[in-house]
Parts: structure tokens; C-alpha cells; sequence
């Protein structure tokens, strides 16, 4: 169980820090989410991994499960979806607004400008 | 006394949802105007409860401390909510002016009162989780805020400010699982006793680095810096006035209230890595500032020269040095919205923010300029204005420790501060306009100056109460200092003081 985690926690970072490493904005919409995805499986496993075992209070069961880092990671999922929904907008706009996904936007080159004039 | 603390955090959300629903009507400036107005008394009533009573706790949904939410104000948390609330008041009155109705009807005056909420929740909370919430709210709004207009400039800043500040978050939210997963525990009074317990104190310094960058980012340290000055020259005025006031502040007060509360344990380490980024963070910012030729350009690398001095404070970690970070945090503040809501108006009178494309200011403004000069000295630090003040706490703290080399850095980036300073007012005033335009004040029309002038002469005006008088407010640093560096009184009110 502990490596499965880990290792998914390992290879979600890794694919998105190379994935916001690139230049273009829509791999590093992806990649930032790949990052939220281990950060909250990391943060539910702060809590310590164990299987079986329920969160609340129950009759006759010894070994609990922490409810907390499951409350903490819900909170997180929803804050983390409702940037991604709000990063994707703005990245769409500057698509839109400039023809190309590049995270540094270029000015024009002079050429194109005289070709479209014209 | 639960009211107290919740309701600069209840009001700002309020006028958000009613100017949100008077967004096509006049009147919802004017209710975010009112809503600011009530932010500040109740700010005003929240400071006087904790001068009177020291630290103020209380718990949310009546929760025991370390199992709810905490709301806490201290001494520096309250004159955190009541310098947002000044600076609240002045940009919303400004706005009346800056901000067009195309802005209004897309919802400026709802997302700046939330971004008011989520700092001054981010300035009273006593709950790591909930800070990053409020952090949260806190960056949702100035997205919103950066990308107004939707010109594209603006969106090409706002995509570097969203990705590297998530990238930010993301180390932040690692750093609380690890010190969940370490101490059982994310209320911040309990933690400072809980870390004390911990074995492995090794993964604690490495939890404490990651909170450093994670915050570094926020208050834009060296070498994290970079989505600044590529967004914040890009919003309305008022936008960016308000972001160079208070957004990177907040992450400094998280690293003045993290590595004084919690991070405590090995100074020599962590402390050691923020002088060297205070002093880098000084050096490249005003370096930065240096090679710019835009209005707006020159104010943000100073925001990140200037952060570099509060950091300074936090890394001196004498009492001392601490006053004279709170200190530097308030002064500054002020003077850096009101350097930005100037630009506005020197923008408005001469048509851009290219000191090469604006000049005369000086000839046909002269008041104008009389209300730059009050800011422009008191960041570089001429007495006997608060930056001299903020400045010489500072230097003498750091000299009192013989770091000589720190204090030297210290002067010399206040010298290029005049430098830049003076490289404005020299292009912007004192040369002739180059295109012939004579800027005079009576170009804006009478119902726009007012709601212009009347919050940079307000902010003008405490610069120059606080450099005049300065006692009052380095004895209540002091007083600040004082409980930052010895936090039993603040773990008791959280932990003990049921309400």
C-alpha cells in the first residue's frame, strides 16, 4: 500500500514539474494539476495510510483511520478545481487573444503585420 | 468578543455580495466605499480589544482550540487588518474615479472586497489549513482583478502570476501534510509546542525551508520574485496599488509569524538562509528598478527591493530587529499604495507610464508632485519621514549585532532607492512633456479629482504623522516585537481562553 502511494505521489511529480518546466501554457495547466493530484494524495496519506480501518467512532473496532487529512484534502480538491477552471479560462484567453500557447507572449513579428496589412 | 474577530472578515464578504448585486447600478462603488468605511471601524475596535486586553482568540463554531478554527489577533495581526483597512478605504475611493463602468459591470468592486476578505482572514487566523484557504481566496480575487479588461498584456502577466503562485501553493500544502503528519496538529499556538517535541528535528528544519519558499514566493523574495514585476505594471491602477500594498505583505507576515511562532528551533540554519535572502532580494530588486523606464515597472522592483528589508528584520531575529520589521511593514505599505495611485494620476494627466513619453508634471501639477515627493523620499528613506525611521531600526539593530555587512547593503540599496526615485521625478516633473502637453490637474474632471487626490493626500498624510512622530508607533513595534518573540501569551489565549 505504502509503495503504491509513494510511488504514484513520485511519479505525478515528476511528470508535473516537467510538464510546468515547458514554455507552452497548456502543459503547464497539466502539469500544475498533475502537481495538485500528489500534493492531495501526500496530504491523505499525512494521516498515514491504512486500510480498512473506518474515520468515525464505532462499537467494538480499535484501529481508526484520521478523518482529518481526508477533511483537509476534500477542501483542497475543491480550491484546487475551482483554479484549474479559473486558469484555464485565462489561458484560453491569451490563446485566443494571441493565436499561440506560448507562456511568454510575443510581440508580432514586423512582417506579419505588414503581410496582413496588406 | 467571537464578533470582534469575525466581523473585519464578515464585513468585506457582505459588501462583496451587495456590490456584486449593484454591480450594473452606481451605487455599488459606493457600497464598497461604505463597506471599507465599516472594515475600518471595526478594525479600529478590534486594535483598541487588543491594546487593552493583549491577544484576542476565538473559536470558530465553539470548537476547542486545536481541534476548530482559530481566529487570533495579536498585536501585529491587528495593526495588519487596520493598515488593510486604511489602504481598503483609499484604493475604494479611488476606484470611484479609476475604475470605468465596464470594469464595475464586470464585477471589480465584489472581487476587490473579496481579496480584502481573504487578507485580513489570512492576517487572523490561527490555523495553518485555514491560512491557505485564505490564501486561496486571497489569489482567486486578484486573478480576477489582474485579468479586468482582458487586455493582452494583462493576461500575459496573469498567467505567470497564476502558475507560479500555484506552484507555491502546492509546496505550502506539502509542507502541512508533512507537519500534520509530524505533530497531529495545524493550529499554529499548538504546534509551537508541539514542535518542541518532535524527534526528528532534521525533517523539521526541511518542513521549515519548504514553508519558506512557499511564503518567499508570495512575498516575492530573491529568487522567486519574477511573477511580480511581469504582472503587477499590467491592471487598473487601483488594481495594482492595492496588490503593491497588501498582497506580498501577507506573505511576509506569514514568514514573520511562522518562523517566530513555529519555526523557531533552529535559528542559526533557517535564519542564516533569509539574511542571505534578505540581502539578495534588496540588491536585485533595486537593481531590477534601475534598468526600467516605466512608471509602474520602477514601483514593483521596489516592492521587491523593499520586501528585502523586512525580511532583513525577520533574519536579524534580535527584539530589536523584529520592531523594526513590523515597523517597515506598516510604513511601507502605506507608501507603496500611495506611490502607485500617484502613477495613476500621472498617468492620467499625461496619457502613459513611459517615462520617456511623459514629462512637466512638475510645471503645471506642481501639488502633484508636492504629494509624490512624500512617498518618493520616504521609501528611499530621507528623514524625517517613516522610511528614515523603518530604515534606521533597521541598521542599528543589525549593527548592534555587528553585521556590518548586511547594514552596509542596507544604506547602499537606500541610496539606488533615491537613484530611481529621483530618475521619476526628474522625467516625469521636472523634464518638458515631449509631445507639448501641458498636464494640468484641471484636465480631470472636478467629479473624478477629488475621489483621485483626496486618498493619496490621506496616505501622504500618515507618512508624514508617522515620520514626525514616531514614538507612539516604535513603542506599540515594540510592544509587538515583544510578543512575537515570546509567544506564551498568545499560545495561552488561543489554547487556554475559552470564549
Amino acid at each position: 500500500m505504502e509503495l503504491i502511494l509513494a510511488s504514484a505521489i513520485g511519479i505525478m511529480t515528476a511528470a508535473g514539474i516537467y510538464l510546468v518546466l515547458r514554455l507552452r501554457t497548456f502543459p503547464v495547466i497539466l502539469g500544475i494539476s498533475l502537481l495538485t493530484y500528489a500534493v492531495n494524495v501526500f496530504l491523505f496519506t499525512s494521516g498515514r495510510a491504512r486500510v480498512g480501518a473506518p474515520p468515525v467512532l464505532r462499537d467494538d473496532i480499535t484501529t481508526y483511520t484520521d478523518p482529518l487529512p481526508q477533511a483537509l484534502v476534500l477542501t483542497a480538491i475543491v480550491i484546487s478545481f475551482g483554479m484549474t477552471a479559473v486558469i484555464v479560462m485565462i489561458s484560453l484567453g491569451a490563446f485566443l487573444g494571441s493565436d499561440d500557447d506560448q507562456v511568454n507572449d510575443q510581440p508580432d513579428p514586423p512582417q506579419d503585420r505588414s503581410e496582413g496589412s496588406s | 468578543m467571537s464578533w470582534l474577530l469575525a466581523f473585519p472578515i464578515i464585513i468585506p464578504f457582505a459588501t462583496a455580495v451587495i456590490a456584486f448585486l449593484n454591480r450594473d447600478k452606481p451605487t455599488g462603488r459606493w457600497w464598497s466605499v461604505l463597506g471599507s468605511l465599516l472594515l475600518l471601524l471595526a478594525s479600529g475596535a478590534l486594535m483598541v480589544r487588543v491594546l487593552q486586553e493583549g491577544v484576542v482568540a476565538a473559536q470558530m463554531g465553539q470548537w476547542a482550540a486545536p481541534f476548530g478554527i482559530t481566529l487570533v489577533a495579536d498585536l501585529l495581526s491587528a495593526v495588519m487588518v487596520v493598515i488593510t483597512a486604511i489602504t481598503g478605504l483609499a484604493v475604494a475611493v479611488y476606484a470611484l474615479a479609476d475604475i470605468d463602468t465596464a470594469k464595475e459591470k464586470l464585477g471589480y468592486h465584489a472581487l476587490f472586497q473579496v481579496l480584502i476578505a481573504g487578507v485580513v482572514g489570512a492576517f487572523l487566523t490561527g490555523d495553518l489549513f485555514n491560512l491557505y484557504v485564505w490564501f486561496e481566496v486571497m489569489l482567486i480575487s486578484s486573478f480576477g482583478l489582474l485579468i479586468l479588461g482582458g487586455s493582452r498584456e494583462q493576461i500575459d502577466g496573469g498567467i505567470k502570476y497564476v502558475a507560479l503562485n500555484l506552484v507555491s501553493t502546492i509546496l505550502f500544502l506539502s509542507g502541512v501534510g508533512l507537519l500534520y503528519g509530524m505533530t497531529g496538529t495545524l493550529n499554529m499556538a499548538d504546534l509551537s509546542l508541539a514542535v518542541e517535541e518532535v524527534e526528528n528535528q532534521g525533517l523539521l528544519t526541511v518542513i521549515a525551508v519548504m514553508f519558506m519558499v512557499a511564503f518567499g514566493v508570495k512575498a516575492a523574495v530573491f529568487p522567486l520574485f519574477f511573477w511580480l514585476p511581469a504582472s503587477y505594471h499590467t491592471p487598473a491602477f487601483s488594481v495594482s496599488a492595492v496588490f503593491a500594498g497588501l498582497l506580498t505583505k501577507v506573505g511576509v507576515y506569514a514568514l514573520i509569524r511562522m518562523f517566530t511562532l513555529v519555526f523557531d528551533h533552529d535559528i542559526g540554519f533557517t535564519h542564516t538562509i533569509l539574511l542571505w535572502v534578505a540581502g539578495f532580494t534588496m540588491v536585485t530588486g533595486v537593481l531590477g528598478a534601475a534598468a526600467q523606464q516605466d512608471f509602474r515597472k520602477i514601483l514593483s522592483f521596489h516592492i521587491v527591493s523593499q520586501i528585502g528589508y523586512m525580511i532583513l528584520g525577520l533574519a536579524l531575529y534580535t527584539p530589536l530587529a523584529i520592531v523594526g520589521a513590523v515597523f517597515y511593514l506598516v510604513h511601507h505599505i502605506v507608501v507603496k499604495a500611495n506611490l502607485f495611485l500617484v502613477a495613476g494620476v500621472a498617468q492620467r494627466l499625461t496619457g502613459s507610464t513611459d517615462l520617456r513619453r511623459i514629462g512637466g508634471l512638475y510645471k503645471s501639477a506642481p501639488f502633484l508632485g508636492f504629494l509624490f515627493l512624500i512617498p518618493a523620499f520616504s521609501l528611499a528613506g530621507f528623514p524625517p519621514l517613516s522610511g528614515f525611521w523603518a530604515k534606521y531600526l533597521l541598521v542599528k539593530a543589525a549593527l548592534d549585532i555587528d553585521a556590518w555587512f548586511i547594514a552596509f547593503v542596507a544604506l547602499a540599496v537606500g541610496l539606488l532607492t533615491i537613484f530611481s526615485m529621483t530618475k521619476i521625478w526628474g522625467e516625469a516633473f521636472w523634464k518638458p512633456h515631449p509631445d507639448g502637453v501641458e498636464p494640468k490637474l484641471n484636465k480631470i474632471d472636478r467629479a473624478d479629482l477629488w475621489p483621485l487626490l483626496l486618498p493619496i493626500a490621506g496616505l501622504a498624510t500618515l507618512t508624514v504623522i508617522i515620520g514626525l512622530s514616531p514614538e507612539p508607533f516604535v513603542q506599540f513595534a515594540e510592544r509587538a516585537s515583544d510578543q512575537l518573540l515570546n509567544p506564551q501569551a498568545y499560545v495561552a489565549a488561543v489554547l487556554g481562553g475559552a470564549s
